[in-house]
């Protein structure tokens, strides 16, 4: 009798945590589409903005954010997946490998700001790449270069040892093994950890703050040494500086809108991509 | 110039660390005929045969004595390449290991590693793998499915023509049906009896009546050192050491 109180009252527990998360994940979603859907329109998404930020779109701050995660990933994911592949399938086990690994996991830890200040230093300054494009997207790179090795790593950790021995035994060797075995296997794994890192760049703001963003750009960027206006740095600007306020505030909640669903959109689509990959080689 | 042994393993001792997992262990593989390698769960028959293919180059902090010869050919001498020793001694393992990928990627995979270009050639020898290992009939239709939707049975057949299609001289089989049902069993051991008509087998098996059923001569292991070996009827009838005889008998296992 105590027993079955004991369990209904534990799931009465977890059952009512899942509810609260739940109702929090929906008021999010609820407000900010709410607030958002009051200006988002197509001009809004087409446009360039107009009268002080106070109408027009935000065109140019989407085409931003896009061109930064591109430069992010572009830079980022063969570098990452090239450390994942070495710490996995070549090196030696041993106390380095594990010191390197705690180091890569402690990377993710750092405070994203102190990364833009590393892009400031390095990218903007030292290398003279100036505010720009290139300089925000490499630091956003670098950002996630350790999330993406992580998940890289546990994908590959993940694939059975009996299917790597399985092509060795035939005669192929090691790099073909890892090549056409274990990357197609690891696949599904790696996309997962670039999604996640894609969600996390498009709505970093500290990593551009001092390398790339500009307030307000009179239309898109040129090149790769151009400044650019992206989202999450709008939004802020938008709160924060500006003569007008409440008009401002409108647009700001349609950024975050616009925000939301470029994420959802990529998760979306790297669930669709992973479920095609599993549906056609696990039965 | 047949040689009548293609695999001799001489005073060959291995450890795993500071653990001795063979002692000692001389024997010979006869070209063409079927050894079966019996004994006790850690007695090292699957270490033992691992070493044949060179498997065991992939475990870290292991050591070797002893020379292992393959035709003649010391396998493990500096000149010699692990990957070509690989192609031409196949393994099958414990638990049927498809790649998942299709049917038929899975057997033209070992010939495009090793160089196999020309998609006809290709095709040709997987359908002659999968006919050679008694699959064909069941997968004709359904090459580009996955092959981990196959049964257990399927898969572990699969993974043989997989070793077929790289014209290997020797196959190991690495208690091929430790995960298997009798059915399936019963046709892998069909097939090894056809497949030793093409090449020397080596088969390690917890199951003594398999050892009797499939072999021709048969090694006893014990801790790590070989006990005796001989043709598996006198092994199975008359063996000479007594450990060997309370072994077969039952009375520990």
């Amino acid at each position: 009798m105590k027993r079955n109180f004991t369990q209904a009252m534990g799931f009465t527990f977890l059952f009512s945590s899942l509810a609260l998360t739940l109702l929090v994940l929906f008021s999010i979603i609820y407000f900010i589409g709410a607030r958002g859907l009051k200006v988002l329109s197509w001009e809004f998404l087409t446009q360039v903005p107009r009268q002080a930020m106070t109408a027009g779109g935000v065109a140019p701050a989407i085409v931003g954010t896009f061109y930064l995660a591109l430069i992010a990933i572009l830079f980022s994911l063969p570098l990452a997946l090239a450390c994942a592949i070495y710490l996995c399938e070549y090196s030696p086990k041993g106390w380095v490998v594990n010191f390197i690994r705690i180091g890569i996991n402690n990377l993710a830890g750092v405070p994203s700001v102190v990364f833009g200040l590393f892009g400031l230093a390095v990218f903007v300054k030292s290398l003279k790449f100036g505010v720009s494009m290139l300089s925000g997207g490499l630091t956003l790179g670098i950002l996630v270069l350790p999330v993406i090795i992580s998940a890289a790593q546990e994908a590959l950790l993940a694939v059975p040892h009996s299917i790597r021995e399985a092509s060795l035994a035939l005669g192929a060797t090691q790099w073909q093994t890892i090549r056409r075995i274990v990357l197609p296997a690891a696949l599904p794994g790696i996309l997962t950890g670039v999604v996640l890192s894609i969600g996390r760049v498009v709505g970093e703001t500290a990593p551009i703050l001092f390398t790339a963003a500009a307030f307000y750009l009179r239309g898109f960027p040129g090149s790769v040494f151009s400044e650019v206006m992206a989202l999450p740095y709008h939004i802020y600007a938008l709160m924060t500086e500006g003569t007008h306020p409440k008009e401002q505030t409108d647009i700001a909640y349609g950024c975050s809108l616009v925000l939301l669903l470029l994420v959802l959109v990529i998760s979306a689509l790297a669930v669709y991509l992973r479920q095609r990959q599993r549906s056609r080689f696990h039965a | 110039m047949l040689d009548p042994v293609k695999i001799r393993t001489q005073n060959v001792d291995f450890f795993y660390g500071n653990q001795q997992a063979l002692r000692d262990i001389s024997m010979d593989i006869d070209a063409g005929r079927v050894t079966a390698i019996i004994g006790p769960s850690g007695c090292g028959k699957s270490t033992f045969i691992r070493l044949l293919n060179r498997m065991n180059d992939l475990v870290a902090h292991t050591a070797l004595h002893g020379h292992i010869y393959l035709e003649g050919q010391d396998i493990f001498s500096p000149a010699v390449d692990p990957v070509e020793i690989r192609r031409r001694v196949g393994m099958v393992f414990q638990k049927p290991n498809p790649f998942p990928k299709s049917i038929f990627e899975n057997i033209a995979y070992g010939l495009e590693v090793n160089g196999c270009r020309d998609r006809d050639i290709v095709e040709e020898r997987v359908v002659m793998s999968l006919k050679k290992a008694a699959l064909w009939g069941e997968v004709k239709d359904r090459l580009r499915d996955s092959a981990l939707r196959l049964s257990g049975g399927q898969q572990q057949r699969l993974c043989i023509a997989r070793c077929l299609a790289v014209a290997p001289e020797v196959l190991l089989f690495d208690e091929p049906c430790a995960s298997l049902d009798p059915i399936s069993t019963t046709k892998i051991e069909e097939l090894i009896l056809e497949l030793k008509k093409d090449y020397t087998i080596a088969i390690v098996t917890h199951n003594m009546q398999q050892a009797a059923r499939v072999s021709d001569k048969t090694a006893f292991f014990l801790l790590g050192e070989l006990v005796e070996m001989g043709e598996t009827q006198h092994i199975f009838t008359a063996p000479k050491d007594k450990r060997t005889e309370a072994y077969i008998t039952g009375r520990f296992g």
